[in-house]
């Protein structure tokens, strides 16, 4: 019988998160961010927290939420635009930020839940992104060493998921949410609909449940869509 | 001169038949709309779709699909989705021919800065610095100048960088530029704009050829 991740609420997938951690959050700017661990973290009230997420969320939704009550005291994103009192809290120093390239980002995650301690890269060669980074040449081509991340807790959103913690996504919600689910120590993951074991076919899961330590249905899903654009039929 | 929509229109000129192409936000997203019938290419967008179709109808939004610039979007038929770092893994591992995105500043040694003014603005890198170090083909669609007039083809950028010695051509309003040899070459004019314009608008050296054909758009 496989091994069953399944806890009841948000509260139960919280235990054991506490200020001063280092949590991981995936999602695209709205798009496939647990919304559900996102409110109990705020519910909960933990602070001193550092945030690796590629965006801040917005002013009101999202991570901008947790920025909201200064739960925060860093960010590792790749992607702040959307957000006014992020750039606040950043410029007026009251909020750490370490930026850094997209593609970057990803792969730290996953070379962090892949075992893998460092890796090299050309993106942010020449940049401020290198300053104080091993600098290497492959083929000709200068190249950065970039080292793994891992987090004391990931959040990740799923769109199924079954009781051994297998997770399906859909659309471009996938995102970040499967490498941060392999860096966390503890990964929660929060799903729309929680199906039978069996149900899943095991040729289409995208994150194996090895990776995740709880799983629960979420109470509600708002799902905001951060720029609604459409054309003329 | 052109508009942002002319700047496009010119830059689906450079796509050819079976190439990937990656579209960053704002002027570079209008590229799609003007790719001819008769070729085929796929749009990838590195928040984790290969085959990106047009904007939904009113009604057909849905939440968990959208592009870089984080709007709604469709999917064509053979699209497919995927996680970062398989996205990354496309980019970096320069499985896509073709790179457009925008900039504040193009130096003439090519190097291109687009994400930070230090102390007022501060948005990130996103995808960027990714795309500007692995690309073999990346062009720059911008204004000429900025909001104050000032050329944005400077013999070195101010702003920090998002990548070096990467940009090999820039389409903007005023023209059609390539990099080489640490200047700034005229390849083409914009209808109604004269060479005397460009030069006037270009703070980097630029090198103008006895002929520079207007542009056909």
């Amino acid at each position: 019988m496989a091994i069953s991740k399944v806890v009841s609420s948000a509260e139960e997938a919280l235990q054991g998160v506490e200020s001063g951690m280092t949590l991981m959050l995936g999602g695209f700017g709205l798009c496939g961010i647990p919304e559900n661990c996102i409110e109990e973290l705020v519910r909960i009230g933990v602070k001193d927290l550092t945030c690796i997420s590629n965006n801040a969320g917005v002013d009101d939704f999202g991570l901008g939420k947790l920025l909201q009550k200064r739960q925060i005291i860093k960010m590792i994103s790749s992607y702040v635009g959307e957000n006014e009192e992020f750039e606040r809290q950043m410029l007026s120093g009251e909020l750490e930020v370490d930026l850094i390239p997209q593609g970057s980002l990803a792969e730290r995650c996953r070379a962090g839940g892949a075992g893998v301690p460092a890796f090299f890269t050309p993106a942010g060669y020449g940049t401020e992104v290198a300053e104080g980074k091993e600098v290497r040449i492959f083929d000709g081509k200068p190249h950065i060493l970039e080292s793994a991340l891992i987090s004391d807790f990931a959040f990740v959103k799923a769109w199924k998921g079954d009781s051994a913690g297998n997770l399906v996504f859909k659309a471009t919600a996938r995102n970040f949410n499967p490498m941060m689910a392999m860096a966390g120590m503890i990964t929660v993951a929060e799903v729309e609909e929680l199906v039978p074991l069996g149900e899943l076919d095991p040729n289409t899961i995208h994150t194996p449940g090895i990776f995740v330590q709880r799983i629960f249905v979420g109470e509600k899903y708002e799902k905001r869509i951060e720029q609604r654009t459409v054309r003329h039929a | 001169m052109l508009d942002k929509n002319g700047i496009a229109k010119r830059i689906a000129q450079e796509v050819r038949n079976g190439w990937y192409v990656n579209l960053g936000i704002g002027i570079p997203t209008l590229v799609a709309n003007h790719i001819p019938e008769s070729i085929d290419v796929e749009f990838q967008s590195e928040n984790g779709i290969l085959g990106m179709g047009p904007f939904p109808v009113d009604g057909e939004e849905d939440s968990d699909l959208i592009n870089a610039g984080k709007q709604t979007i469709t999917a064509m038929p053979g699209a497919v989705y995927f996680d970062s770092a398989t996205s990354f893994a496309m980019i970096r591992g320069r499985h896509v021919q073709l790179t457009v995105l925008g900039a504040m500043e193009v130096s003439t040694s090519g190097d291109i800065a687009n994400w930070k003014i230090p102390g007022k603005m501060v948005k990130g890198m996103g995808g960027a610095m990714d795309l500007v170090a692995s690309a073999d083909n990346i062009i720059v669609a911008m204004m000429h100048t900025n909001r104050a007039g000032a050329s944005k083809l400077l013999p070195a950028c101010s702003l920090p960088l998002t990548g070096v010695g990467c940009v090999k051509r820039v389409v903007t309003n005023l023209a059609v530029l390539d990099i080489k040899d640490g200047a700034f070459h005229l390849v083409e004019r914009a209808p109604g704009v004269s060479v005397e314009e460009i030069v006037q608008s270009t703070a980097g050296d630029l090198v103008v050829p006895d002929e520079v054909p207007k542009m056909s758009i």
